[in-house]
């Protein structure tokens, strides 16, 4: 399942480790980079592939936040509403954006370009508000900047 | 006498040492032509324990929240041990309130790789795990190519600079737990478990990551021993606060004009940081409320605030603590039901759930804090929710009961005249509706 360029990186990540499990988080980074998510199909391949029980990944997938057993919409827009970002306005922009995408909160558009999450704080708070789109943090946020990011990604 | 740059002179003297002015130090040739690695060149020069013994008698203490004694801790590490030796950089970074670590990866990434090294070479390491929160995907980039930079520099690896010392630095990404902070919760992920905190005893420094003694530091606690070592322990020990001293860098968020991270000396009046640092409160208005390290930590009264320092012991006096040195500034129109329902919902989706009274007392407190939201709370209910918050306290596992147990605390103990006017207009709706 993994292309050949991720088996090289596991092969290099192999020598970082004196054990193969763990490799877990850095091989199931790998799938969901490649995939989008982490499918049940998906888990069983790295049972294998790290000698590692199906329960015990599903444990660790399961655990994670931003592991995503689930399809999710292309762009995944994560919103911090912790107490920094709150105090600075985040309720306002989190209405915006579902107004915007005609989406609330933990749901994903059904042309499956957008996902809308509610996210705890991403150490952001003295750019605060802020969301983030995959890697990419968009900080001091105004209504304004999200209709152009919107606009943008549309 | 040590140095108080609250005073304005000399806080136009003081020369920034984590992050300074200059924005090209992520560059290898750059850090490398302006002094970068000579300290290494230096501490491979003393003996291992000369370098413990510096950082000992520095008096640097932990900037991750604990403000154990770096030096201390080190020692504790085992000297002669048949199994590998390992190093923890912890640059977790997701206590609400915290955006520290983030400069430093983006700003000063050699400082930290540098002082990795010297950390691994002190305790006879050989390789050092750099734990860095899942989100920071942009900041992860930055400091591998860093890394990558000083591998290629004969900086890290094998014979370093010419010596027989080797180490190997290696980042590894989270995924978005917020418990993953904890130390003992970060070796279990590491090792590609659920991050589950484990019990202590055994201390990492007998049993750590794969049975082997470990130690685990902070990403900025890490960045201050190549200050240390290069300007020498009793320059550093100068610096700020006796007891608590350095540089340290303190992130100030929420009502402010001007938010973001400042390093400091230790021992800054908190009001100073507020208003010099921070710009003040937007629209000239009074501080109700102020959280000072971090979301964990016990709030404060804005009119409590006149002579506390930023340090471990003033805070400590204070009622609260230092914690991150995140600290959060709530104006006199805030709604403190509001902020601790959310405080108090994210330790409820952030406990882990291995411990009964963390697990099923965080849910029972936002529960409750709900009904105080919802304008539907009785007067008993204030009782309750500090009874549930004591019962956590000190029956789990890891600090981060606690962690959830203070915020409510001290709310209830400093604010409850908020509590009981939401009950009375609990109470009023209830008539009227």
């Amino acid at each position: 399942m993994l292309n050949e360029d991720n088996l090289k990186r596991v092969d290099e990540l192999r020598k970082r480790y004196p054990t193969s499990q763990a490799l877990m988080l850095p091989v199931l980074w790998m799938v969901q980079e490649q995939e989008g998510y982490i499918s049940e199909d998906s888990m069983k391949y790295v049972a294998a592939l790290l000698h590692i029980p199906f329960g015990h990944i599903l444990g660790v997938v399961s655990f994670y936040t931003m592991l995503q057993k689930n399809q999710i919409g292309k762009h995944h827009i994560e919103v911090c509403t912790n107490v920094s970002c709150m105090l600075r306005g985040s309720e306002k922009i989190l209405e915006h954006i579902e107004q915007r995408l005609g989406i609330t909160v933990g749901e994903t558009s059904p042309d499956m370009k957008w996902t809308l999450s509610e996210a705890e704080c991403m150490g952001s708070c003295g750019t605060a508000p802020m969301l983030a789109i995959g890697d990419e943090y968009y900080e001091n946020l105004t209504l304004e900047k999200i209709d152009k990011l919107i606009d943008n990604l549309k | 006498m040590n140095i108080r740059p609250s005073d304005i002179e000399q806080l136009k003297a003081w020369k920034r040492v984590i992050i300074p002015d200059d924005r090209d130090l992520y560059k290898i040739d750059y850090y490398l032509a302006h002094g970068g690695y000579k300290t290494l060149k230096k501490a491979l020069e003393m003996k291992p324990e000369e370098v413990i013994d510096e950082v000992k008698r520095s008096n640097l203490r932990g900037r991750g929240g604990a403000c154990f004694p770096t030096g201390l801790k080190w020692s504790f590490m085992p000297k002669n041990s048949d199994k590998p030796k390992y190093l923890c950089v912890n640059g977790d970074e997701s206590e609400p309130g915290t955006f520290k670590d983030r400069q430093i990866f983006e700003y000063n990434p050699h400082l930290l790789i540098e002082g990795t090294i010297i950390a691994c070479y002190a305790m006879g390491i050989t390789a050092a795990y750099i734990y860095i929160r899942g989100e920071y995907g942009k900041w992860i980039k930055m400091l591998q190519k860093a890394i990558d930079d000083a591998y290629a520099n004969g900086l890290i690896g094998k014979k370093i600079l010419g010596t027989e010392f080797s180490t190997q630095v290696y980042i590894h990404r989270g995924a978005g737990a917020y418990i993953c902070g904890e130390e003992s919760s970060l070796m279990n992920s590491i090792e590609g478990g659920r991050g589950y905190p484990r019990v202590k005893p055994p201390f990492p420094a007998q049993i750590g990551l794969w049975g082997c003694p470990t130690t685990i530091n902070n990403v900025e606690t890490i960045s201050n021993i190549p200050v240390i070592i290069s300007y020498g322990w009793e320059w550093y020990s100068k610096i700020g606060s006796s007891k608590h001293p350095g540089p340290i860098l303190v992130g100030v968020s929420g009502h402010v004009n001007n938010p973001g991270v400042f390093e400091m000396p230790t021992g800054e009046p908190l009001l100073e940081i507020i208003y010099k640092w921070a710009g003040g409160v937007p629209g000239d208005k009074g501080i109700k409320a102020v959280i000072p390290g971090g979301s964990s930590t016990m709030i404060l009264r804005g009119d409590q605030l006149e002579g506390i320092r930023m340090d471990a012991d003033s805070l400590k006096v204070a009622g609260s603590s230092v914690g991150t040195a995140g600290i959060i500034v709530m104006d006199e129109d805030t709604d403190l039901i509001q902020v601790i329902t959310r405080i108090t919902q994210f330790y409820y989706r952030e406990s882990c759930g291995q411990c009964t009274p963390c697990r099923e007392g965080t849910d029972w407190m936002f529960k409750i804090l709900k009904r105080f939201q919802r304008y539907e709370a009785k007067r008993e209910d204030i009782d309750l929710l500090l009874d549930v918050a004591n019962n956590i306290e000190g029956n789990t596992i890891c600090a981060l009961g606690d962690a959830a147990a203070w915020p409510v605390q001290s709310m209830i103990r400093n604010f409850r005249d908020e509590f009981e006017q939401r009950v009375q207009a609990s109470r009023l709706q209830e008539i009227t509706h």
